[in-house]
């Protein structure tokens, strides 16, 4: 088997949230533990999804992935390398240009300022990709052209376009230095279902033609379930479940997973009632001690409330999953 | 729901933005109406006018928008040109709103109680005892565990989907006849989301309030209206019962939003896509404003804007569409 | 708010030259809207041109020593009884002409403050910029040095500086080194507005996911903070230049009336209000009421300039 092209081994990023200097300077410490020892793997030409509610820490682990934020914890590593390696901008370059990122806002993700052709140019002229205007320019029309827009769009400003066509800009930003791996943090949920299907139609059609290794962060289960051919389901800053997308859409095993697939909007009309779920996200300041989960769940026991799960094989062999219940058969 | 006065009826509206580049016609020849305890569906795309449209039921468009035509009727009686102040008795009297962001309808300043109780006592002739004693009601009645602690909170000290909540007992506590909910649970995630459409659809039907359900997301409707009007660009496209608009889209716009939402159970290799972008407010075409993007428009659709024309019955609930193709009017050669 | 919330956004028209864009948007459109505008740059216009071309269109050279005669003193207004029609505006105790002197005068006034004002904003951005996109320790340094500055009245700090930079050089200096002192010291104690001003929106667009996508290409800092943040936090801070415009002249010409200002050899506005102040109860009313209404004028049509791009730049009012 190839070794995976990204792999995030116990990985986690802490925040210091510690409201006061004086609180601060008397050693008190507020952790936010966005992201709590998390391990996955990507392998190369596939789409790995992240799912899970706000605060859960999918977009920590997005920015961790592209060296936005240093671990605090454990090491995630892109083609064997590590990821810290990006704190050094000198020896990092030829690894920079290969991962690159697709953001949820349309409207901040491009800088306004600045013309398309040079927004889309950028990674071009940082990496020293191409030498000459002529041959920057050629390259950015057809990157325009490749995403569905026209070379000649290159002399707008970002605000002349639709939330849809300037996703397809930064798409074609992010793909100016022909990366392979692309982090995409909900790239569609800003936009409407017509032009989400545009958007995910085009990220298809690119995976295929380029042979891109997606990491697709997603809220909405239903376009993960389109995308993915994994998917990792995140809770208060752990990963709960780890499936292929349709063994965990048909057969999960997590109560979390299972109160995210009830929750889809049924628009088949079946008539079968969505299960509204019990209860609320809590605070990941001061997550519920052991399975962050148990105040919610079903089936928590008084082990889920002191013992923390670790992930373990799914049964069918899968992927894993990090429950007491399913571990104990109770599930 | 057939038959019988409707609560609310809205015809022919139009709302208009006077801008320097030309007025842009956000709203536009919208017919609608409502029954007593309905829950109708405006469903709709960014700038397909929904909001406008509901803005324009309870009096709130901000100038320098203004309603440039028809009339809105609630119980028979025109609400469109009321002076402001009797404007305002009606809202929250007769009509009650929800809005997407919940911090943004409460005052952060006053308790939630206090809130609730303000409105009772504005709206009914209740004394402040029965009024906290209602509050409290409502309170419980939305699902906020220990209402009488939570009552003496501020809105700050409430989660998101709380506060939601707390927004439905203020929009509903007056017991309107008609409640406008413009993207209630889009500020909110997924699981959360389930909880207050299952509320909202509960306490309506208990209190027999109608609802006019603004949305993007067609999962919502289908779970909580009983109608669903669909726009795109300030017009009407289809309007029916939900399950046969779902079910059986006619207009092309509808069926192909249908064949855009990815599904949880059936995985396509590509999404059903509509090229292009709705119109800008100030360009609509002549004709159907869908045509330049429609996959089966004839030079018609071009040249004359097809009315809304009954296609099917369910139930005696007429299911109506605006497409010269596929709801040719009665009487015309098809 | 002039667009529905859910319109689509403006057309994307065929790309334009920068001059047909500027005709076309809305900053230009409000300026056409307010006569009152107009007019208040008319009016800037009138005394900028006037004082920056004094050599050309003054009647006569207030520093040409030469020239002036004594018999020609304290001469009224050409109106006004004994007026002469050489005077216009009537002469100073040594002889000159006071509408020359004006414009001479309005020539220090605003190469001071346009200088003071670009020294301040030059500083204030940058370390603005910088406080907020560093961040931390350095942050938190550059921003106690502003609170402590803005504890005292800008004026005091200025005349702080004046009198270290004089103390420094001793009192025997010429115009031209009166000037730099005049602008370190004006520049130097209006900078803290603008670092505020810049730090607070660099704290919102550094977390801005454009900036996040320069930092995944891997641009260092430097140059995230000059092409990326710097072009979008410059509006307020022109917003901000051009009120502390007027601020500038106007703290010029009360260090020169205060007498640490510009020497009387080469007057601007304050020196000369200084200059005729002393004479205003003897009847010359003429020597210090026409340079004062002079820096009047200009402080308010520059200051009525202001409002209006602070209000046409500023996207809750349009």
């Amino acid at each position: 088997m190839t070794p995976p092209l990204v792999e995030a081994t116990g990985l986690a990023r802490w925040f210091d949230v510690t409201p006061s200097l004086w609180a601060r300077l008397a050693g008190e410490h507020r952790l936010l533990k966005a992201v709590d020892g998390v391990d996955f793997a990507i392998r190369r030409g596939e789409t790995f999804a992240l799912v899970g509610e706000s605060g859960c820490g999918k977009s920590t682990v997005a920015r961790l992935a592209v060296g936005l934020y240093a671990p605090t914890k454990g090491s995630i590593h892109f083609d064997g390398q590590d990821l810290s390696l990006l704190k050094d901008r000198r020896r990092s370059r030829a690894l920079r240009r290969r991962l690159q990122m697709i953001f949820q806002d349309p409207y901040a993700s491009l800088n306004p300022r600045w013309r398309v052709a040079d927004i889309v140019a950028e990674p071009i002229r940082a990496h020293g990709l191409l030498a000459g205007r002529r041959a920057i320019a050629d390259r950015v029309g057809e990157l325009l052209t490749q995403v569905g827009l026209a070379a000649s769009d290159g002399a707008r400003f970002p605000h002349e376009f639709s939330g849809g066509q300037r996703q397809r800009i930064s798409i074609a930003r992010a793909l100016a230095g022909a990366p392979e791996f692309l982090v995409c943090d909900e790239p569609t949920s800003a936009l409407d279902v017509s032009v989400q299907a545009q958007i995910l139609n085009l990220m298809k059609d690119l995976q295929r033609s380029l042979g891109l290794t997606y990491l697709f962060i997603s809220h909405n289960l239903a376009v993960v379930f389109h995308m993915a051919d994994r998917v990792g389901v995140m809770y208060l800053g752990r990963l709960v479940e780890v499936a292929d997308v349709d063994r965990l859409f048909r057969a999960p095993l997590h109560p979390y997973t299972r109160l995210l697939l009830d929750t889809i909007p049924d628009l088949s009309m079946s008539g079968k009632p969505r299960g509204p779920v019990a209860g609320e996200v809590p605070s990941p300041i001061a997550p519920p001690p052991g399975c962050a989960f148990h105040p919610r769940c079903p089936l928590a026991q008084d082990r889920c409330r002191r013992e923390a799960p670790l992930a373990r094989p799914r049964a069918d062999g899968g992927g894993t999953v990090a429950c007491h219940a399913v571990e104990e058969g109770r599930a | 729901m057939a038959g019988g006065a409707p609560l609310l009826e809205v015809r022919d509206l139009r709302v208009e933005f006077p801008t320097r580049r030309g007025t842009l016609v956000a709203v536009d020849g919208v017919s609608l109406s409502i029954a007593p305890g309905e829950v109708l569906g405006v469903v709709g795309e960014s700038g397909a006018g929904k909001s406008l449209t509901g803005a324009a039921v309870i009096g709130l468009i901000e100038p320098p928008g203004r309603i440039a035509g028809g009339q809105v009727l609630l119980a028979g009686r025109r609400i469109d040109d009321l002076p402001a102040e009797a404007m305002r008795r009606v809202r929250g009297k007769e009509i009650g709103a929800i809005f997407q962001d919940p911090l943004t309808s409460l005052d952060p300043l006053f308790t939630v109680g206090d809130q609730i109780v303000e409105t009772i006592r504005t709206h009914l002739p209740v004394g402040d005892a029965e009024a906290r004693r209602m509050a409290v009601d409502w309170l419980k009645a939305v699902g906020i565990p220990s209402p009488e602690a939570r009552a003496a909170q501020y809105p700050h000290h409430f989660s998101g989907g709380m506060r939601q909540r707390v927004v439905i007992a203020l929009a509903l506590c007056a017991n309107p006849k008609l409640v406008i909910a413009d993207e209630p649970t889009t500020a909110l995630d997924v699981s959360i989301q389930a909880q207050i459409i299952a509320l909202l659809k509960r306490i309506c039907r208990e209190h027999g309030t109608a609802v006019m359900l603004v949305t993007h997301d067609m999962g919502v409707i289908a779970e909580t209206a009983d109608r669903v009007a669909v726009m795109y660009a300030g017009r009407i496209a289809e309007i029916g019962p939900v399950a046969d608009v779902i079910k059986r889209p006619r207009h092309p716009y509808t069926v192909g939003l249908m064949g855009a939402i990815p599904s949880s159970t059936r995985r396509l290799e590509r999404l059903t896509q509509i090229d292009g972008a709705m119109p800008r407010l100030n360009a609509i075409p002549p004709g159907c404003a869908f045509a330049p993007r429609c996959p089966e428009a004839v030079e018609r659709c071009r040249r004359d804007r097809p009315g809304p024309a009954e296609i099917a019955r369910l139930d005696g609930v007429p299911h109506a569409a605006a497409c010269w193709v596929h709801a040719p009017p009665a009487g015309a050669a098809a | 708010m002039a667009v529905p919330p859910d319109a689509p956004p403006m057309p994307a028209a065929a790309p334009r030259g920068l001059l047909e864009r500027w005709a076309d948007s809305d900053v230009w459109h409000s300026f056409t809207q307010s006569w009152l505008t107009m007019a208040a740059a008319a009016v800037t216009a009138l005394l900028v041109i006037g004082a920056a071309l004094a050599p050309l269109v003054a009647p006569h050279d207030p520093f040409d020593l030469a020239s002036l005669s004594v018999l020609d003193s304290e001469v009224p207004p050409a109106w006004e009884k004994d007026g002469q029609a050489r005077f216009l505006l009537g002469t100073d105790n040594q002889g000159r002409d006071m509408l020359s002197a004006i414009l001479y005068g309005m020539r220090i006034s605003l190469f001071v403050g346009v200088c003071s004002v670009l020294l301040a904003l030059a500083l204030g951005t940058a370390l603005g910029l910088v406080s907020g996109y560093v961040g931390g320790a350095l942050d938190a340094f550059i921003m106690r040095v502003a609170d402590v500055q803005l504890s005292f009245p800008a004026i005091l700090i200025a005349l702080l500086i004046d009198g270290v930079v004089r103390g420094l050089l001793g009192q025997e200096h010429g115009a031209r080194t009166a000037m730099l002192v005049l602008v370190a010291s004006i520049g130097l104690s209006f900078w803290v507005q603008y670092a505020r001003t810049v730090r607070g929106m660099t704290l919102v667009e550094r977390n801005k996911e454009y900036v996040q996508a320069a930092r995944i290409i891997g641009l260092p800092p430097i140059l995230i903070m000059v092409r990326h943040v710097l072009p979008n936090v410059v509006g307020p801070v022109l917003v901000i230049a051009t009120i502390n415009l007027a601020i500038a002249v106007i703290t010029e010409a009360t260090l020169s009336f205060l007498g640490v200002g510009m020497p009387p050899t080469e007057p601007s506005l304050g020196t000369l209000i200084n200059n005729g102040y002393r004479f205003l109860f003897s009847g010359s009313w003429w020597m210090t009421i026409f340079p004062g209404a002079a820096l009047a004028l200009l402080v308010l049509a520059v200051n009525l300039l202001g409002d209006w791009l602070r209000d046409a730049l500023n996207p809750k009012l349009r």
